[in-house]
């Protein structure tokens, strides 16, 4: 009796070969879906070419986008989507979070960078901009931008601030202000070139729509009094484009 | 034994008859238990695990060389850095910068002596951003046993090019393919068209300088 009992608990006590790799190493989760599909590819379009089992437990290597590449117990190496693998659990029980876009981050986000061009005056106007947000309707944001037209080239640099009216809509109207600097140098053929670095100010209005959970759109229109050292302030008109990734 | 087989009939019945109505009675025992406080509440608070070590690979960096064929000036080498980083399996944004050294139009050396340009403003540089897209992902087979993930993209970007004296909006066109020869090295063939308007030889035109080249980048 005792030694049938001892024979049991050996058995019970012999970790499976699962077990045993979920004690391998810390990026290791258990599957929990009915199989896991692994693709040759980072892509919804690579094929699936084989799959793990539920109750099986892969290792996480490395992460590209939306795709982490595993490897299961026969040492098969192959691509799974995040989603799927937010199902499947750690050796412990808990829930695998791996961060990415959601609907939600569309209101929750805090930082948003972006490509921006148009038009500054006649002068075509490229650049990069990024953005925190206070809140959901409150951005502090920054941009820098090389000027390029045909009677001078230059540079702007802003910072200012922006209030978004209506964040949880697809297309939401806002407005912003602030300041920045005005590098302009003319072209030499002109008479008396001279470069000069000028502080300026803008107020601005504009909207922005999203495109993804991940990415929007946003027209701007800015109005700014350059503080020149002449007798005048200058005042020029900026439209811009920008796609804005949001993380 | 007549009488044992009545009783495990009878009996039988009675628990078949007595199951219903306990069946039926459960969904207010239950009520009646939940309004009930319990006096240990299961607590189940999922814990959410953020993999540690999980190395997130969504920058791309590297060198190309090749030509651009500058309008006016001849064809030269072409060489620079490109910088990337993928949002998505679809989307990404790169910056660009290269240089190349112009060489003579046909007027300086049918002439003879006639020199537009000084050594320094011959120097073409140029920088870009840009958003592409991997329009066409696939696989590229190489003999039986291996095939290498692949992507033919197309970007659009707007920069700047210094030439002639002077800088110049460009916008620049490109298609490529990136092919990635192991999970963080990637070859890439990407011939662009670098469209900016000069007046370096008399008249306003756009011109279109076409660059092909021969790119590694490593993604980190």
């Amino acid at each position: 009796m005792i030694r049938r009992l001892l024979i049991a608990v050996l058995l019970l006590g012999t970790p499976s070969p699962h077990v045993l790799q979920a004690a391998g190493g810390p990026g290791t989760v258990v599957v929990q879906d009915p199989y896991l599909e692994l693709r040759s590819g980072p892509g919804r379009g690579f094929p699936v070419f084989h799959v793990v089992d539920r109750g099986a437990s892969v290792e996480l290597l490395r992460r590209r986008t939306d795709w982490i590449k595993v490897r299961d117990g026969d040492g098969t190496q192959g691509w799974v989507h995040r989603v799927q693998l937010e199902r499947t659990l750690t050796p412990g029980g808990d829930a695998v979070a791996l961060p990415g876009p959601s609907p939600e981050s569309r209101l929750e986000h805090r930082w948003e960078i972006g490509l921006v061009s148009g038009d500054l005056e006649g002068a075509n106007v490229i650049g990069a901009s990024a953005a925190w947000a206070m809140t959901p309707t409150l951005l502090l944001r920054a941009d820098a931008a090389q000027t390029l037209g045909n009677y001078s080239n230059g540079w702007l640099g802003t910072a200012g601030i922006a209030h978004l009216f209506a964040p949880q809509w697809r297309v939401t109207p806002f407005a912003g202000i602030g300041g920045g600097v005005l590098y302009v140098e003319p072209k030499a053929t002109l008479v008396q070139p001279e470069d000069r670095t000028d502080t300026t100010a803008y107020a601005g209005l504009g909207l922005r729509g999203y495109l993804t959970n991940r990415f929007l759109l946003q027209a701007e229109y800015r109005q700014f009094v350059v503080f020149t050292s002449r007798d005048d302030n200058e005042e020029i008109d900026q439209w811009t484009v920008s796609f804005v990734y949001f993380f | 034994m007549d009488r044992q087989l009545r009783v495990l009939l009878l009996s039988g019945l009675a628990l078949a008859a007595a199951l219903p109505a306990r069946a039926q009675q459960a969904p207010g025992a239950a009520a009646a238990a939940s309004d009930t406080p319990q006096v240990v509440e299961p607590r189940v608070e999922r814990r959410e695990v953020n993999p540690p070590g999980l190395d997130t690979e969504n920058f791309e960096a590297g060198l190309f060389v090749g030509t651009v064929s500058i309008e006016d000036f001849g064809a030269s080498v072409s060489y620079g850095a490109r910088i990337a980083y993928h949002f998505t399996e679809d989307v990404f944004a790169e910056a660009t910068v290269g240089t190349a050294e112009a060489g003579r139009t046909s007027y300086e050396d049918l002439s003879g002596s006639a020199e537009l340009l000084t050594d320094s403003e011959r120097r073409f540089t140029h920088y870009d951003l840009a958003v592409g897209w991997n329009a066409l992902p696939g696989e590229v087979f190489l003999g039986g046993k291996r095939a290498l993930p692949s992507a033919v993209y197309f970007t659009l970007g707007a920069g700047s090019t210094r030439f002639g004296g002077d800088d110049h909006f460009t916008v620049a066109l490109g298609t490529g393919v990136r092919v990635l020869a192991t999970d963080w090295l990637a070859v890439h063939l990407y011939a662009r068209n670098l469209a900016f308007e000069t007046d370096l030889l008399g008249d306003n035109k756009l011109t279109h300088n076409l660059q092909f080249t021969f790119g590694l980048t490593a993604f980190f």
